[in-house]
């Protein structure tokens, strides 16, 4: 929902051929798939359901290894569950909980908005390829991803560290906005493709 | 560490970026999609594009404008004027935009800025407050029918209640004056709110902006300075940074 014609956009900028569906024959043929989105968790999920996507994506991303790039609240998906509007379960995918930003005594703003930098820790991921550390990305977002299996390529600072880009084997996701990140950004969905 | 945002802020009318100044006066400015080719190029933070047309006439969300717009724009961008109906911000998101600032209709029902946060998220609502001072009272400005009996921080605080994102808050009386922004209004109601604010009308320095900054705005939006005076947006962070206020992009 909402930004997808941004994301397309992105990736034809950078030479790929982007398709938005939701068609279960054109899903099951793609060589890639992108998850992006913006809304609410919930509601996310229950578009999954009702589209009957969740066993096309489970086949696609657990069964067949196609890569999967999941964006903002397309990486939340991939979580267990999230507390946002009360619990919701996720495509499970990996094993961590979507947990809203609560600042009080340190008065940071929330939705955390804006411009802020991601710092690899794991340099060698394919989606980090030319790009140097500590670059800022494009952020929005209440709730951030809360992990429990090791999989984080990226954090960024917001009153704590929190992950701002995971991999596990073909899934790879960030939680700011690589088509609105500019050159950085869109370097991040060039090595998507080209991986 | 997140980094304050300098926002250039663009108005749309007859298929053309114009300018204001205290809302009344236009003057063109040059045409939209060049104009946002320039700012994709100069690798600005954010765009917010409104279109004033659409709020005074009643006149339909013109997505063709926004599409040209936003194939030229890899970073944010926001548009407002005119927002109706949820009908309004799906199809201003399908042409590419990512977050919509709504004005008149939010002051006219708070209930559509906690059903258009719910469907959308937080995230792509910005509620703009328009502010003009009257017998020394703050007070929410409205194009169409003038000053409201609304309290501007009372109003920020329902919006920020039923959901709203951000809140664009413009001083009408410092608009396109380069006198500097209005920073008593923005302690007033920055200090207040937990979601963060963009200040937007009068900046015409640089200095100003760092002011609006250290006053507590989480990010600057201008307009005048960018299209009527040497000024980048660079310039400006330059300066922020000069300042010890994190920016991105130096």
């Amino acid at each position: 929902m909402g930004n997808l014609r941004s994301v397309q956009k992105a990736f034809e900028k950078v030479g790929a051929e982007a398709v938005i569906s939701n068609d279960h024959e054109t899903i099951l043929q793609a060589a890639k798939l992108v998850l992006p989105g913006v809304g609410s968790f919930k509601d996310g999920m229950k578009h999954l359901k009702e589209l009957e996507l969740i066993d096309i994506l489970n086949q696609k991303v657990i069964e067949d290894k196609t890569p999967i790039l999941g964006i903002c609240l397309g990486m939340q998906l991939f979580a267990s569950k999230s507390y946002e509007n009360g619990e919701t379960e996720g495509l499970s995918w990996i094993d961590a909980e979507i947990v809203k930003f609560e600042f009080n005594e340190k008065k940071l703003k929330v939705p955390h908005v804006g411009w802020n930098e991601a710092k690899f820790n794991k340099k060698s991921c394919i989606l980090f390829s030319d790009i140097d550390n500590q670059k800022d990305f494009y952020f929005v977002h209440s709730f951030y991803f809360k992990e429990n299996e090791n999989v984080t390529i990226a954090t960024t600072n917001y009153g704590f560290e929190f992950t701002s880009a995971i991999n596990k084997n073909n899934i790879f996701a960030t939680q700011f906005h690589p088509e609105k990140s500019q050159t950085d950004g869109l370097q991040i969905l060039k090595n998507f493709w080209e991986s | 560490m997140l980094k304050h945002r300098v926002i250039p802020c663009v108005l749309l009318k007859d298929w053309q970026l114009v300018k204001s100044i205290q809302f009344d006066s236009f003057r063109t400015v040059g045409h939209p999609t060049s104009t946002a080719r320039i700012y994709n190029s100069r690798n600005v933070d954010e765009l917010i594009v409104l279109d004033i047309d659409a709020s005074l006439n009643n006149e339909e969300i013109n997505t063709e404008i926004i599409t040209d717009i936003a194939n030229e724009c890899f970073m944010p961008l926001t548009i407002g004027g005119g927002i109706n109906s949820i009908e309004d911000i799906y199809k201003i998101l399908h042409a590419g935009a990512d977050k919509v600032s709504i004005n008149s209709k939010a002051i006219e029902s708070k209930e559509f800025i906690q059903q258009a946060s719910n469907i959308f998220g937080s995230q792509c609502i910005i509620c703009s407050i328009d502010v003009k001072k009257e017998n020394g009272l703050y007070k929410v400005f409205n194009r169409k029918k003038g000053i409201l009996e609304i309290d501007p921080l009372e109003l920020a605080l329902e919006y920020q209640k039923y959901g709203a994102g951000e809140i664009l808050l413009t001083s009408v009386d410092n608009d396109g004056t380069t006198k500097g922004y209005d920073l008593d209004l923005l302690r007033y109601i920055e200090k207040e709110l937990s979601i963060p604010v963009i200040i937007n009308g009068g900046a015409g320095m640089p200095k100003h902006c760092v002011e609006a900054v250290q006053n507590g705005a989480d990010a600057v939006a201008a307009a005048y300075i960018f299209h009527f005076s040497k000024y980048t947006p660079n310039d400006i962070k330059k300066e922020m940074h000069n300042n010890n206020i994190y920016v991105r992009n130096l």
